[in-house]
């Protein structure tokens, strides 16, 4: 038993000290000392690799359960559930309790519906997955618009934005200097004001100052939420990226003028063949742009998340006395790296979302070579 | 990749989309606009106080610049008084020691006159005496030759002896 009571340690000082994502899903990892009693048993004893990767896997994907921590002896999760919305017919709203995570089917107005890997499938009474020929279920999937975990932190995110800054514009109103706070924000918001709006989109910048600020604290919160035990995993979610990839295209397509349709569809200055040739890579630069935003910003966090935890499960798989703090230093450094990375990414996105809105808003009346003069060097 | 879309949560874009539209019109509508707002017009009144600041040391500098035209006239103007002063003194000075030379001398050249004309009426007198005392001196004298009859007729004797007939 001497080991447990190490691992037991070890757990200790990583709640105490170092708590990032390492209690916040479905498994706790506290119940490693279950080695000896009941191995690779329950739904949350994590002890092997498989059974690590599987914990990732489920902590990188959206929940319809907001659990702080679980004990996988007892099968008992600490948390609340959430909504569950679908259509079906009809919108059919339900707690996600009735799953109990999972273990039974959901039955609501006659019709039963199984949680399975996180998604909701339509089943018979039974509650009878059926797999095609490569293992994929093929029951009916409802539209899920269930408020999941990812959705109450946006929504909490946003309640969050919304206070913070309504606090720092009317802390103008009495002075020229915000007070408490708004002393940290508002270096953020000339930041990207000042270095990524005005020199990449040029004097029109002021109109897409609320797309551009909006989106740099709400990517920046998220990821730092991200670090933080609760274990949510928003940025790091094709869905989301995919959203915020979306605007950006939109608002680059309908601030486009003229001469950026002009390149796109008839490259001036080249040879009429070569225009016709360039004519689909442009069109097709349109949606690579946006779409190498969601992927680096996904992939990123994503990365993020898979490093630290599997960092973690590292200590859990080897459980000694060398591995156990070796992991942990290891853990502690890419956290402060993920720190890095979140300010990073919430920056690039900002950066060159503004980058491809000054590209469709510039005006070509003189030679491009005449814009390095617009342009501050700092 | 397939994973990928597999994992795309349809429910989950939905609600993205909705909240971050939502939060983009808010935001802008409620915080960024007031704080951008806010940001420019400070900036905006930084710069003008910079500004008023250059003004006021250009005006300032232009003020000493004035004090020191002004104190560089005066100190000339006291310069050429105070030669012109030492010029007056000096001529009055060497006025005034002309004029006493001349007077001096006008005295010198009253008191020789005088001296002269003193000393000739004193020559005068003492020629007056000396002929005085002479005509005495010979009134005795003769008076003493010719106290008696011989050496009157001695005289004559003689006188006569000197006259030869021619």
């Amino acid at each position: 038993m001497k080991k447990d009571n190490t691992v037991k340690i070890l757990l200790a000082i990583f709640l105490v000290f170092f708590s990032v994502n390492s209690y916040a899903q479905d498994h706790g990892v506290e119940h490693a000392e279950n080695i000896d009693t009941e191995p690779h048993e329950g739904p949350g004893a994590i002890n092997t690799k498989e059974e690590v990767t599987e914990y990732i896997d489920h902590h990188l994907q959206d929940s319809h359960y907001f659990n702080f921590f679980s004990d996988g002896s007892i099968g008992a999760h600490y948390g609340f559930s959430l909504p569950v919305i679908l259509w079906d017919n009809g919108f059919k709203v339900f707690s996600a309790a009735e799953f109990h995570h999972g273990e039974t089917l959901a039955n609501v107005d006659g019709e039963y519906y199984k949680l399975y890997h996180n998604k909701i499938y339509k089943t018979n009474a039974e509650g009878d997955i059926n797999y095609d020929e490569e293992g994929h279920a093929t029951n009916v999937k409802p539209l899920d618009f269930s408020i999941t975990k990812n959705v109450l932190a946006m929504l909490v995110v946003s309640l969050l934005m919304f206070i913070m800054f309504r606090g720092l514009a009317s802390s103008y109103k009495n002075k020229d200097i915000p007070t408490g706070f708004g002393r940290v924000l508002e270096p953020l918001v000339i930041y990207v004001r000042d270095d990524i709006a005005k020199p990449n989109i040029g004097p029109k910048y002021r109109k897409y100052m609320g797309f551009l600020l909006t989106v740099f604290f709400f990517i920046l919160i998220l990821n730092l939420f991200g670090l933080t035990p609760l274990g949510i995993n928003v940025t790091g979610n094709i869905a989301v990226t995919f959203c915020l990839a979306l605007i950006t295209f939109i608002i680059v397509q309908f601030s486009g003028n003229k001469h950026y349709w002009k390149h796109i569809f008839w490259m001036p200055g080249v040879p009429v063949p070569m225009k016709i040739v360039l004519m689909p890579i442009e069109v097709l630069g349109m949606i690579t742009k946006p779409f190498a935003l969601m992927i680096r910003l996904f992939a990123n966090m994503t990365a993020g998340h898979v490093v630290v935890m599997s960092l973690l499960g590292l200590i859990v798989v080897f459980q000694n006395w060398i591995a156990g703090p070796a992991f942990f230093g290891f853990t502690l450094f890419i956290s402060i790296i993920e720190l890095l990375v979140a300010f990073l990414q919430a920056y690039i996105f900002t950066l060159l979302s503004a980058l491809y809105i000054g590209m469709a808003v510039e005006d070509h009346d003189h030679h491009p070579e005449d814009h390095s003069d617009d342009i501050p060097v700092i | 990749m397939e994973k990928l879309i597999n994992d795309f949560s349809f429910g989950l874009f939905f609600w993205q989309a909705i909240i971050l539209v939502v939060l983009i019109l808010l935001l802008r509508k409620f915080a960024w606009k007031p704080i951008l707002d806010s940001l420019n017009s400070r900036e905006d009144g930084i710069k003008n106080a910079l500004l008023s600041a250059e003004n006021a040391r250009k005006e300032m500098q232009n003020l000493q610049a004035d004090n020191e035209k002004l104190l560089n006239e005066a100190r000339a103007q006291r310069d050429a008084m105070l030669k012109e002063a030492r010029e007056i003194k000096e001529k009055i000075v060497l006025e005034a020691s002309e004029e006493a030379q001349a007077k001096a001398d006008k005295i010198v050249a009253k008191a020789q006159v005088i001296i002269e004309n003193e000393k000739n009426a004193a020559m005068v007198d003492l020629k007056n005496q000396v002929a005085t005392l002479s005509i005495e001196i010979a009134e005795k004298v003769i008076r003493e030759q010719l106290s008696t009859t011989e050496k009157q007729h001695k005289l004559v004797e003689d006188m006569l002896a000197d006259v030869t007939l021619k």
